[in-house]
């Protein structure tokens, strides 16, 4: 059977600056995004057929296509559930190429999360399941959500603060290695993580993402296509989307195994279609909307075992030269907070040798979507 | 009005539990076929697929599964009471995979602050108790 292993590549990435607030509108810093990654990969605007983004995305494929330039599009996909999106742009992309339902695929993401409102402030717009069981109670924003199960995983498996702390020091710490990361020259100490004030007990400030204005785009090509572009080819070795029976989104309080979200899901057909093993992955990129979803995704990809995703990161595990060096550019933490898309194209650079913080050999790289959403992961090789 | 928290916006499943909250019960919905109790409500069992159900009474007993303390940024009702005690997340001795959000509350018609952070912890057994709005609370079982 002719499945998408190494059938396509990323073969362009692009992206603006990155900052609390940028002056342009989203629809501008898509187009920049956008054409960025083309010009990366060598190829025209009018040769891309393919569009693929995710929802919470206020820029759409009409506006997006006649702004830039683009062909006569055959395909084009929007992915539910916001951050568990991210990859899946790249894997609808991977499918329609490897398919023959398109030949240039560009993905791409613009937020103004920075500067814009905070989507949980809005009361008029909210899903009336599960809402209504929620929200009246307090339970407003996704740190509460994410709480909920960081408090409970903390009490049933004995994970600390420092564990959460390894997680938010690793991103700062590859965050003041990056240039382009908003944390570039703010370091984190343990002193500062444990005495900063609390956004939703037990998780504080530093357990929370940045808040972000930025866009960026990566294009997507088939293998054969990739080798006459201008850059070492990323190859797209396997991907999968994750949602998993009887799950909840952010508020899986209902099921049996609350703990076990759709990062299992996606682990199992990622690794079942891959020819590597979780032992084989060099770095990884690791969504970290909270650093709660880190010790999670840790669990759910199979680098450790059910509850030894905080003991995981002790000794620097997810440091340089540690044993899964992890968001190397210092991700949704400490680089920028782009609903993972950063990740994805600071995978791309791992595996060009060109990432700030390099891991010498980069040959294979795992980058997840967000986890207690119903999400997606790619694993690259080169 | 900013000083009012958010009422449940009910859809078609879930009004019955409203409506029997409005009257102090707490109910969950369950299967009217192979009797197992689900939530959130929903058209129809995942089990076993009928579309008959019923509202089945619960003794309003559980056990703290999880909480959080919630600090600003909050919406501005929320934030004037914050740290406004703990959401916890119930679980239901009739059904423990049946997990209720809610709050805390050192009496029937305490306020959502009225517990501090400090004295919640996970396992403690809850009752549930119904203020004047029909909003389900929780107070700490006394022994």
């Amino acid at each position: 059977m002719a499945g998408l292993k190494d059938a396509t590549a990323v073969v362009g990435i692009g992206q603006t600056d990155f900052a609390r607030r940028l002056g342009e509108p989203e629809k501008t810093l898509a187009c920049r995004a956008i054409l960025a990654a083309l010009d990366d990969a060598g190829i025209a605007p009018g040769e891309v057929d393919a569009l693929a983004s995710y929802t919470m995305e206020e820029t759409d494929e009409v506006e997006v296509a006649k702004a830039v330039g683009f062909g006569d599009l055959t395909f084009f996909s929007k992915v539910g559930f916001g951050g568990g999106g991210s990859c899946a742009t790249v894997a609808h992309l991977a499918a329609a190429v490897a398919t023959g339902q398109a030949t240039v695929g560009v993905a791409w993401r613009s937020r103004k999360r920075g500067s814009g409102p905070r989507p949980w402030r809005n009361t008029a717009v909210q899903l009336p399941t599960p809402a209504q069981w929620t929200r009246p109670f307090g339970l407003l924003r996704p740190v509460d959500e994410i709480g909920m199960l960081a408090r409970r995983y903390m009490h049933e498996h004995g994970a600390t603060r420092d564990h959460l702390f390894n997680v938010a020091l690793a991103c700062r710490n590859r965050a003041n290695q990056n240039p382009a990361a908003i944390m570039y020259e703010r370091p984190l100490t343990r002193e500062m993580y444990m005495s900063s004030r609390w956004i939703s007990e037990p998780l504080c400030l530093f357990d929370n993402c940045l808040e972000t204005d930025g866009a960026l785009a990566c294009v997507v090509v088939s293998a054969e296509r990739a080798r006459d572009c201008r850059h070492r080819p990323v190859y797209v070795h396997s991907a999968a989307q994750g949602l998993p029976a009887q799950h909840h989104g952010m508020v899986n309080y209902w099921n049996d195994d609350p703990l076990t979200g759709p990062a299992w899901t996606a682990a199992r057909h990622l690794w079942k279609h891959a020819d590597l093993a979780p032992d084989d992955v060099d770095v990884a990129q690791i969504y970290d909307a909270f650093t709660p979803l880190v010790l999670l995704s840790l669990e759910g990809y199979g680098f450790c075992g059910r509850g030894e995703g905080g003991a995981f990161t002790e000794g620097g595990a997810v440091e340089i030269g540690g044993r899964l060096p992890g968001n190397t550019a210092g991700g949704g933490l400490s680089e920028a907070y782009v609903h993972g898309f950063n990740l994805i194209n600071e995978g791309v650079r791992q595996l060009r040798g060109t990432g700030t913080a390099q891991i010498p050999g980069a040959a294979t790289c795992l980058v997840t979507a967000g986890e207690g959403v119903p999400t997606s992961a790619l694993l690259l090789r080169n | 009005m900013a000083d009012d928290l958010l009422s449940p916006v009910r859809d078609e499943d879930g009004a019955p539990f409203w409506e029997y909250a409005a009257h102090g019960e707490l109910r969950v919905q369950a299967c009217a076929d192979c009797g197992e109790p689900r939530f959130p409500p929903r058209p129809c069992c995942p089990d076993c697929g009928s579309f008959a159900s019923e509202w089945r009474p619960t003794s309003g007993k559980g056990r703290i599964w999880s909480y959080v303390v919630a600090h600003p940024p909050l919406l501005a009702a929320y934030a004037a009471r914050a740290p406004y005690n703990v959401v916890v997340v119930v679980e239901l001795a009739e059904a423990p995979h049946i997990r209720l959000v809610g709050n805390l509350v050192s009496g029937r018609d305490a306020p959502v602050n009225s517990v501090p952070g400090d004295r919640i912890r996970i396992g403690a057994r809850v009752q549930a108790v119904f203020d004047g709005d029909g909003m389900p609370r929780w107070v700490l079982e006394r022994s």
